[in-house]
């Protein structure tokens, strides 16, 4: 046997993961390719956004051309149970799930992080776009990519010190384009490779779509009221709304409505003027601390609370070690519950919750 | 990668030989005719090809006109399977499809087709805990408008050898042609078709140290057979298209050396094969041999461990330099218990942990003692924790 350190990179035939494998073999890793086989939905397999057998393919001349060996591991029914299923309730539970959040608590850095560890592997590499620091403080600290605009630090915010101690980011030091770039000098097959946008497992359709193929009990009408109680109109399940949302409610009103709550129990849809909507202050619960321990006292924050939307500062009161409370400076408009409130000071992220 | 690899996995395909391969070169550029044209050149190819298919037979037991070149082993399966069955029904309304449980997925996946679109009632002949059939077992499901009987002479997976040539005598009595698929054993086993009493026998020149993309099917004289592949009217109209002139003088050639140094290359792997096997069961706990113990190919070691993830396995002893098999091939990572292994009456929590090293000409005890070495801590570390 080698000497060599062994690193699995999660590969998904995409640009960033092959950049990822490059620049590790090239740093002197052994590297072992892997990807996951996740969940398709029947009928749908030629649609998934990762784990096509083109994706695949794809993958596998990377692997080829970089010399590491490769393999396809099933992951099947731990996506479908774990991501899916957590996707699906969250809907029906009147919240706006992000899967993707689960998805790298429980396969990324669950599943497949035991793989690597059970091959031998030292280290799990993605393609992330974020930083990890070793050296300024006692444990290692999550930052922000160099490359703002592609900074991926608010889907790793769950991650605990034993995962980031066996954790390689290459992509965090660098931007887009120069990722392009190593690609091209390695004449990988993935460089003009487009970027995926949408949820992997949603198939050719919206998640509306989605839904109500796979979960027909969704589809359940009720009323849509303003909040002095005025019957305004009928929808067609609350699950297809969401908080701030403007669009699709199907009623002709003088102002603009917005929805501002919805009452599962009831199935009701409150829907207001955008003035009604904004709020200040927000709880969060299934909370991470990347240091492992909570802030003893309250403390200023800059606050993201959508995978894409710009901080916004407010003060943040730790209850306990699961959870936190937000206070904002200004109100805002689109606070969802089931998506992640994830806490920065300049570029160091601090960790997060799912909003209640 | 690892500074040395080591493969076993001589059951999924072997290096070509290089004198096959001194054999083949001069019909890519040189003589590079058809074999259908009728001047010099094409003529140079037909001679070729016409001798390659006279060593074939020769070593078949059979004659020329019986020999059909195919493009590999699952051609050879396809043709025999729905050419047999099709022109049994014309010629004497024939529908019963009957084959064994543990049959390749050449065979089995043809015969499923012909049953979902073409009406053919298809029946499974059940296999014993080593996976092999008995021939009572044929007996009592051989009927007057069986169309054609098909029984793999060695499984892939798990290595067992069947009684071929006791199904034959029994097909024979009943005028039902018996097609078996010799693609595994080419290398090891006698392939006299006189012997074995079979009407239709497949061959893929890859699994003996010849070129993959050739194969050939034996077709017994007056065996009733409908083409599969229409077109030009080579190999006496059962099998139209070009011929592979380069790949068929390879597999001859190839074909040849197997049956001369049969023997030779026997009493190298018997030992080998069960030292393997000695010391995985002492050494590895909750392993069990899968296939029969001693009626198995000489080349041929698989395994199920319990609780274990084969995929894993896999993984980890490739990650370490050893190159092995679950079985069936399978890219994909998709976790299905063989349908061999099932047929054999394996539980699933033994099945899906399924291990084969199949061994070459090339294989030492050096890389085996290496091998054993590695193979324990792998397989431990392949449990499935149940607590998860």
């Amino acid at each position: 046997m080698n000497k060599q350190t062994r690193v699995v990179v999660a590969m998904s035939g995409g640009v960033d993961s092959s950049v990822v494998a490059a620049m590790l073999v090239e740093q002197g890793y052994e590297v072992i390719g892997v990807m996951l086989r996740l969940w398709n939905e029947s009928g749908q397999e030629a649609h998934n956004r990762c784990c096509t057998p083109d994706a695949m393919a794809l993958a596998r001349r990377v692997a080829t051309k970089l010399e590491i060996p490769f393999y396809a591991i099933d992951a099947e029914q731990v996506f479908r149970k774990e991501v899916v299923e957590y996707f699906i309730d969250g809907y029906a539970n009147g919240v706006t799930p992000n899967p993707c959040l689960v998805c790298n608590r429980r396969i990324r850095w669950g599943f497949l992080f035991d793989k690597a560890i059970s091959l031998g592997a030292q280290y799990l590499a993605t393609g992330h776009y974020a930083r990890l620091d070793h050296n300024k403080h006692s444990n290692i600290s999550l930052l922000c990519a160099v490359d703002r605009s592609k900074d991926q630090s608010y889907v790793l915010y769950m991650l605990n010190q034993a995962q980031l101690g066996h954790t390689i980011l290459p992509l965090g030091g660098i931007t887009k384009s120069q990722v392009r770039q190593i690609a091209r000098d390695y004449a990988l097959p993935v460089a003009e490779r487009n970027e995926s946008q949408d949820l992997c497992f949603l198939g050719n359709g919206s998640c509306r779509e989605f839904l109500l193929r796979n979960a027909p009990s969704l589809h359940q009408l009720g009323s849509i009221i303003r909040s002095d109680g005025t019957q305004l109109g009928v929808h067609q399940g609350q699950a297809f709304f969401t908080i701030g949302q403007r669009k699709g409610l199907g009623i002709s009103a003088p102002h603009p409505l917005y929805v501002l709550e919805k009452d599962i129990r009831t199935n009701v849809i409150i829907v207001g003027q955008k003035e009604e909507l904004g709020k200040r202050e927000l709880i969060a619960e299934s909370v991470n601390w990347i240091s492992g321990e909570p802030p003893k006292t309250p403390f200023h924050a800059q606050i993201k609370i959508r995978y894409k939307s710009c901080a916004v500062k407010g003060i943040v009161t730790p209850h306990n070690v699961t959870s936190f409370h937000i206070e904002f400076e200004k109100p805002l408009l689109d606070i969802t519950p089931g998506q992640a409130a994830v806490l920065y000071t300049d570029d160091r992220c601090l960790g997060g919750g799912i909003i209640n | 990668m690892q500074n040395q690899r080591v493969y076993l996995d001589f059951a999924a395909t072997t290096p070509v030989d290089e004198r096959v391969v001194k054999a083949m070169y001069p019909y890519f550029s040189e003589r590079f005719g058809n074999p259908s044209s009728i001047h010099s050149f094409g003529q140079q190819a037909e001679a070729a090809v016409e001798d390659a298919r006279e060593t074939v037979a020769e070593g078949l037991n059979s004659r020329a006109n019986e020999i059909v070149f195919t493009a590999c082993g699952s051609e050879s399966d396809n043709l025999a399977i729905r050419g047999a069955a099709f022109a049994a029904r014309e010629l004497r309304g024939a529908n019963h499809i009957l084959i064994s449980q543990v049959e390749h997925h050449a065979i089995s996946h043809t015969a499923e087709q012909l049953k979902r679109y073409h009406g053919f009632n298809l029946e499974y002949i059940p296999v014993d805990e080593y996976g092999m059939v008995n021939p009572n077992d044929v007996t009592m499901r051989i009927k007057p408008d069986t169309a054609v009987v098909s029984v793999i002479y060695a499984n892939n997976e798990v290595g067992t050898i069947n009684s071929i040539s006791e199904i034959g005598k029994i097909c024979r009595q009943r005028k039902i042609p018996l097609h078996t698929d010799a693609v595994q054993v080419t290398a090891y086993l006698a392939m006299d078709v006189e012997a074995l009493q079979v009407d239709l026998l497949s061959i893929g020149a890859h699994k003996f140290y010849g070129p993959k993309g050739v194969g050939v099917l034996y077709i017994r004289d007056r065996t009733p057979i409908l083409a599969i592949q229409t077109g030009g009217g080579q190999e006496t109209g059962l099998r139209a298209g070009t011929h592979n002139v380069p790949y068929i003088v390879g597999l001859a050639a190839a074909f040849k050396i197997a049956q001369e140094e049969r023997e030779k290359r026997v009493s190298h792997l018997l030992p080998l094969r069960d030292y393997l096997i000695g010391e995985t069961l002492e050494t590895i706990t909750d392993a069990r041999l899968t296939g029969h113990p001693n009626k198995r190919l000489p080349n041929h070691a698989s395994f199920v461990f319990k609780e274990v993830d084969g995929n894993n396995l896999l993984m980890l002893l490739d990650v370490e330099g050893f190159a092995c098999s679950s079985g069936s091939a399978c890219r994909t990572g998709d976790p299905q218990p063989s349908n061999v292994l099932t047929a054999m009456g394996i539980s699933s929590e033994w099945a899906l942990g399924s291990l084969r090293i199949t061994l070459g000409t090339q294989t030492t005890s050096n890389e085996l003692e290496s091998f054993l070495r590695v193979l324990p801590k792998a397989v431990e570390r392949s449990r499935i924790q149940t607590a998860r």
